[in-house]
């Protein structure tokens, strides 16, 4: 019997269109806009200003903290203006507009496809390396890795995690990634593993990519630490605290972090981005981003450059189908619609879905019929339903009480609620609000 | 028969006796003191438990009005004068006299003036819309239209207009309690002072983009040109960050300052209208 976590999940259509197409790479597109923000923490702070020339990969803005990272140039060519600009929120944030002059790489980088595999190097200056290339986990909660690789004091990792799940439907990039760059994938998971110093590490892939699994279970044979568990297919599987429980069957505490049972999760594209940060010199300045929906003419799975447009990657995956509904950055489940094409790739960008109108829009709320369907399906073991009414009144002391702050935010409460209420809206806001008294009360 | 009916009578006395005596002590031993005036003072105040004192209700507010001793900083919006100098006299205080006050809804970003770019399809209250984003039009600082003014609004003085996208405010009903003003994510609503017969000016804007930003995303958006600040001649109006804001302390109602504005972004309200000049009155009829 395959592993899987036990509290709750549900079961999406899959739809993954893209699995078979292989990675393209999009040029740089005209002009670029790099927000500053990018990952969870301070914003970086821009070092470069208008008129300046870039090359690609060149340092463009500084971290700020500890958990914070360095943006890099996606693109060679010239700053237009470090100005604020609306993001997928709309709400404008600072960032940096580049206008692209050919694509002229710095000098360090190593833009061989050659595989290189060279463990000289000791943890610290692996982490060093990795928090020079600004590199966050690229599943999407965008954390910086080099924070997650040290951890907390008096807590020793044993287990390192590589989240191979791709859990959320319509999603093929790390699919696509593992079964194109496996062995530098498990590099990068050597390097990781040397960064923690632990012995042993457990891919996670779920059992719709059979492919990836066979190549994988094959290639790990000859890294040693290395093994691949395939995991049964359920949403959401991919989330930290999900991931853990399945393959090892440990429960992370709430409202502790994963490494409290020793274990760091880190995504397979993390994992790519380590190898190419530490053994080819190569900042993070590209993802690969799947752009699929059932009408799109060509779904695809793209490398492309951070600061890229949607509306180019929607372009060159044959442009916007005509029942576009919605536009969503991410996955279907977690991820958030778009209000202007404008929006930028940005390193937390996993997917760009169009949605056709009948699958887009949600249906008419109506009440709460207390089936409990929020409850059995919740993976954190909340009452969403309960969680939906104290936000909505704000009363934030009992949101707390019942654990607002474990929410995963993963969608599940409202995807199955047969009255079709926006759970997951009400309780993210109340998480938010409560999230702020906590800090509040911690000052 | 008749013995049992004696014993209990006799039984239930003595009972009823003891407990009467206990609870007389007990009554004397833990007697909490409380000030008759906090009922008089209760009974003059409008008993809308509203808040919008600051205190948690019309109950709160009068023992506060007592227990401090002092009224200078406590005030009842809906009563307003009237009811504070009675509660004054009740105190035998000095009650401090302030003006009327009235909300106002600072966006004019009707379905006219201000396209939808968007469309939101999510939990349709505005604190829930604007955590998520900006909003269904390219201005992110006006008026999202859900209506948690409207809720917030203990007096029905906030109608929803879905054919505008704004509510709007009724004068007559509002008692600047302040409920909408915190209710309001976005910030729009302001308590002005309450002219004779609701007359207003005001700047119904709160959009601090740059002038072509702003009047990109609403025809009716405030640029910060300033010609309004110019004209002023009572020094009311003060310009910051690309906004303009009108002091209602300050204002004398002259309207200067209405006809200069190029994207007729500052309102006039219930005023007569204004004298039409000949000419102009003539292309009128003309048309």
């Amino acid at each position: 019997m395959l592993k899987t976590f036990k509290l709750g999940g549900v079961h999406p259509p899959e739809n993954k269109i893209s699995a078979g197409n292989a990675i393209e790479v999009l040029p740089p597109p005209k002009s670029v806009f790099i927000p500053v923000a990018q990952h969870i923490g301070a914003p970086a702070t821009p070092v470069v200003k208008r008129g300046d020339l870039v090359k690609t990969g060149q340092l463009i803005a500084k971290s700020s903290s500890f958990v914070s990272t360095n943006i890099h140039a996606s693109v060679s060519g010239k700053v237009k203006r470090v100005d604020f600009a609306a993001d997928s929120s709309g709400y404008p944030k600072q960032g940096i507009f580049i206008d692209v002059d050919g694509d002229e790489w710095v000098e360090e980088i190593d833009r061989s496809e050659e595989l290189v595999k060279d463990f000289d190097l000791d943890g610290k200056a692996i982490i060093d390396k990795i928090q020079e290339a600004g590199i966050v986990g690229l599943g999407g909660a965008t954390f910086p890795t080099h924070v997650k690789l040290v951890p907390p004091k008096g807590m020793k990792a044993e287990v390192l995690l590589i989240n191979g799940v791709e859990c959320e439907p319509y999603l093929t990039s790390d699919h696509r990634l593992m079964l194109e760059k496996a062995d530098k994938i498990l590099t990068g998971t050597r390097l990781l593993m040397k960064a923690l110093k632990v012995e042993k590490a457990v891919i996670g892939i779920e059992n719709n990519k059979p492919d990836a699994i066979q190549l994988l279970t094959e290639k790990s044979k000859t890294f040693e630490g290395i093994s691949v568990t395939a995991l049964k297919v359920k949403y959401p599987q991919g989330g930290e605290k999900q991931l853990i429980k399945a393959v090892t069957g440990k429960e992370v505490p709430s409202g502790a972090l994963p490494i409290a049972v020793g274990a760091v999760v880190s995504n397979v594209g993390t994992a790519f981005a380590v190898y190419e940060a530490v053994q080819k010199n190569k900042p993070l300045f590209e993802r690969v981003v799947t752009v699929a929906g059932k009408n799109v003419a060509k779904p695809s799975n793209f490398k492309a450059r951070i600061g890229t447009p949607t509306e180019v990657l929607i372009e060159a995956a044959g442009g916007l189908p005509e029942d576009t509904g919605k536009v969503i950055s991410g996955g279907p489940m977690m991820g958030r619609a778009v209000s202007s094409l404008n929006v930028p790739v940005t390193k937390g960008t996993s997917g760009i879905l169009l949605m056709e109108n009948k699958e887009a829009k949600r249906n008419e709320p109506i009440t709460c019929i207390r089936c409990s369907r929020c409850v059995s399906v919740c993976p954190m073991g909340l009452e969403p339903y309960f969680l939906k009414v104290v936000s909505e009144k704000q009363v934030f002391d009992r949101a707390e009480e019942n654990r607002i702050m474990d929410c995963i935010e993963c969608g599940s409460c409202s995807y199955t609620c047969p009255s079709s209420l926006p759970l997951l809206d009400y309780i993210r806001f109340g998480k938010g609000k409560v999230g702020q008294i906590i800090r509040s009360r911690k000052k | 028969m008749s013995i049992t009916v004696i014993y209990t009578i006799a039984t239930l006395s003595a009972i009823g006796t003891s407990a009467a005596v206990i609870l007389f002590f007990v009554a004397q031993k833990f007697k909490v003191y409380e000030d008759p005036r906090i009922d008089e003072v209760e009974e003059a105040l409008p008993a809308a438990n509203c808040g919008g004192c600051g205190y948690a209700g019309c109950r709160a507010f009068a023992e506060a009005c007592v227990k401090e001793g002092d009224l200078s900083d406590l005030y009842c919006p809906v009563g307003g004068n009237e009811t504070m100098n009675k509660v004054a006299e009740i105190l035998g205080l000095e009650a401090v006299k302030k003006e009327a006050r009235t909300a106002y809804i600072r966006c004019n970003g009707t379905c006219d003036h201000r396209p939808k770019t968007n469309q939101f399809d999510g939990a349709t209250t505005c604190a829930i819309a604007s955590s998520v984003y900006s909003g269904e039009t390219d201005c992110q600082w006006g008026c999202l239209g859900y209506g948690d003014c409207y809720d917030a609004c203990d007096f029905d003085a906030i109608e929803l207009r879905p054919d505008l996208g704004v509510p709007r405010i009724i004068d007559d009903m509002c008692v600047a309690c302040g409920a909408c003003v915190d209710a309001c994510p976005k910030d729009l609503i302001e308590l002005r002072k309450r002219f004779p017969k609701d007359r207003k000016v005001v700047v119904s804007c709160r959009n601090q983009d740059k002038g072509g930003v702003a009047r990109k995303a609403c025809s009716v958006a405030c640029i910060g040109c300033g010609k309004c600040e110019k004209v002023c001649p009572f020094d009311a109006i003060t310009i910051e960050n690309n906004l303009a804001f009108i002091d209602s302390d300050k204002c004398k109602l002259c309207r200067k300052c209405v006809p200069v504005c190029p994207t007729n972004a500052i309102i006039e309200e219930n005023f007569p209208p204004r004298k039409v000049k000949k000419e102009e009155k003539e292309v009128s009829t003309a048309k």
